[in-house]
């Protein structure tokens, strides 16, 4: 199959099916608002939007309605091996179709207008796509595309951290991010955090962040331990799934770190829904 | 869960208490951003709307295109914030039902108190669920804003949960 069928196969599949481990962390939460409370107005209405949820996923898999009416717009990152036998502009030309076939034979939503401000004309194809090049050693491509949608974008942010920030403060401040956006981003949500860089790079690395397998801790150990106290700070919050209240908001947190200037501490938090749907495509040169 | 029919009677509707889960069978209406936009300028300029708001319902929604064999594709709830500049307005004129998601201005939630209407949290981003909900659809106004067009869904057992109630109740 070639690279762009399968980026296209990949894209309409993400929209229909997520992966194992977030329908075990969702039944996860399901079990924590049992155990924690399941009793008050708040819990039970959290538990009735995760019923629904999973309800939601039995019909998109068997019916292959996409799971949620925003498709999103593809926000592609690609990791090119320093020895790899296909060009940028080859790669590029597969994404480019991949992203235009999916969109079309996977019926998702012309979700894409062509300019901000004044006329906001839908392209009525979902082109284009935003596209992030990224070099790695070894001659594979692996191209990760969220489809990303903007009830939980528009509730994403950056912030600029004192430099002597605290690992609490670090905690705080998401934990905010995550009460202004209350129930907009349909939680329970997934958490992708930047730390360092510069102000762009630290929202970039929060979307990289997003993209690591759900379950997976931070290889090293401090930053692990502290993507948990971030999900317990963000548990604290209340916000609960829907937003109705309950004691689980966030299924997961990654965070990704990157060296940054002696007189900062950029912060991205990207926040995605429960339909946290990525497409993977590996390609061994 | 409680069944209950749209349009909504007056009975049933000073009834529904916040976190109350419904499912609701009949008619409902569907606009969203340019929708409202275009139904609260024909009101600023004393014209008459393209449809009776009185004691209906709306859902703020924007689907995905239906798959062959299908009436409607994909069609969860849409951000309810963003309608809220306007939604005041169209409460005035009777509209008693409003579904969507997230939490509603405090303008908002002080109309629903004194209109007497109730607002409705659908289940975000189960747009595939809402798909097995819709029996028809209609376009009824503002044909050229295609897919934001002003519709009218004919539903079936359409979930949902009480945010805001008609007494001044909320979840938020
Ligand atoms: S926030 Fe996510 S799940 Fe909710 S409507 Fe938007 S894309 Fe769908």
């Amino acid at each position: 199959m070639s690279l762009a069928k399968r980026i296209e196969k990949a894209l309409i599949d993400a929209a229909r099916i997520l992966p194992e481990p977030i329908h075990k962390r969702i039944e996860w939460a399901r079990g924590e608002e049992e155990r924690l409370d399941g009793k008050s107005a708040g819990s039970k209405a959290s538990i009735a939007v995760l019923d629904a949820i999973v309800e939601n996923l039995r019909v998109s898999g068997n019916e292959w309605i996409p799971m949620c009416q925003d498709t999103g717009m593809f926000d592609v990152f690609v990791d090119v091996g320093r020895s790899c036998p296909l060009s940028h502009a080859e790669i590029e030309e597969a994404i480019l179709k991949g992203c235009e076939e999916g969109a079309k034979n996977g019926y998702f939503r012309p979700s894409v207008v062509e300019e901000p401000l004044f006329g906001r004309k839908n392209t009525k194809t979902n082109m284009p796509p935003i596209i992030w090049w990224n070099l790695v050693e070894g001659r594979n491509v692996e191209i990760s595309i969220l489809l990303k949608g903007f009830g939980s974008e528009n509730t994403s942010a950056t912030r600029m951290m004192n430099p002597t920030a605290t690992e609490e403060q670090i905690v705080a401040a998401v934990a905010e991010v995550v009460t202004i956006a209350g129930g907009k981003p349909c939680p329970p949500i997934f958490l992708g955090i930047g730390l360092g860089g510069t102000m762009e790079r630290a929202a970039y690395l929060s979307k990289r962040a997003l993209l690591r397998e759900v379950g997976v801790p931070h290889g090293e150990e401090r930053y692990a331990k502290l993507e948990e106290k971030i999900l317990a700070g963000v548990q604290a919050t209340g916000v609960g799934s829907g937003g109705l209240g309950g004691r689980i908001t966030a299924l997961n947190v990654a965070i990704e770190h990157e060296p940054t200037h002696i007189a900062g501490l950029p912060m991205g938090v990207s926040i995605n829904c429960w339909a946290d749907r990525i497409a993977h495509i590996l390609w061994e040169g | 869960m409680r069944t209950l029919h749209l349009p909504i009677g007056e009975e049933d509707l000073r009834s529904l208490r916040a976190f109350d889960t419904v499912s609701f069978s009949g008619t409902l209406y569907v606009g969203r951003d340019q929708v409202h936009q275009r139904l609260v300028r024909l009101l600023e300029e004393g014209k008459p709307l393209p449809v009776e708001l009185a004691g209906q319902a709306i859902y703020y929604m924007g689907p995905s295109p239906p798959l062959p064999g299908m009436v409607m594709g994909s069609c969860g709830p849409t951000t309810s914030a963003r309608m809220d500049p306007f939604t005041p307005q169209l409460l005035g004129k009777g509209l008693k039902v409003l579904i969507g998601k997230g939490p509603r201005s405090q303008a908002v939630q002080d109309a629903l108190k004194k209109e007497k209407a109730v607002y409705v949290q659908a289940f975000g981003g189960c747009g595939a669920l809402y798909a097995k909900t819709i029996v028809s659809v209609e376009t009824v106004a503002f044909e050229d804003l295609g897919p934001e067009a002003l519709l009218r869904l004919e539903v079936r057992d359409f979930p949902a949960i009480v945010a805001i109630d008609s007494h001044g109740g909320s979840v938020f």
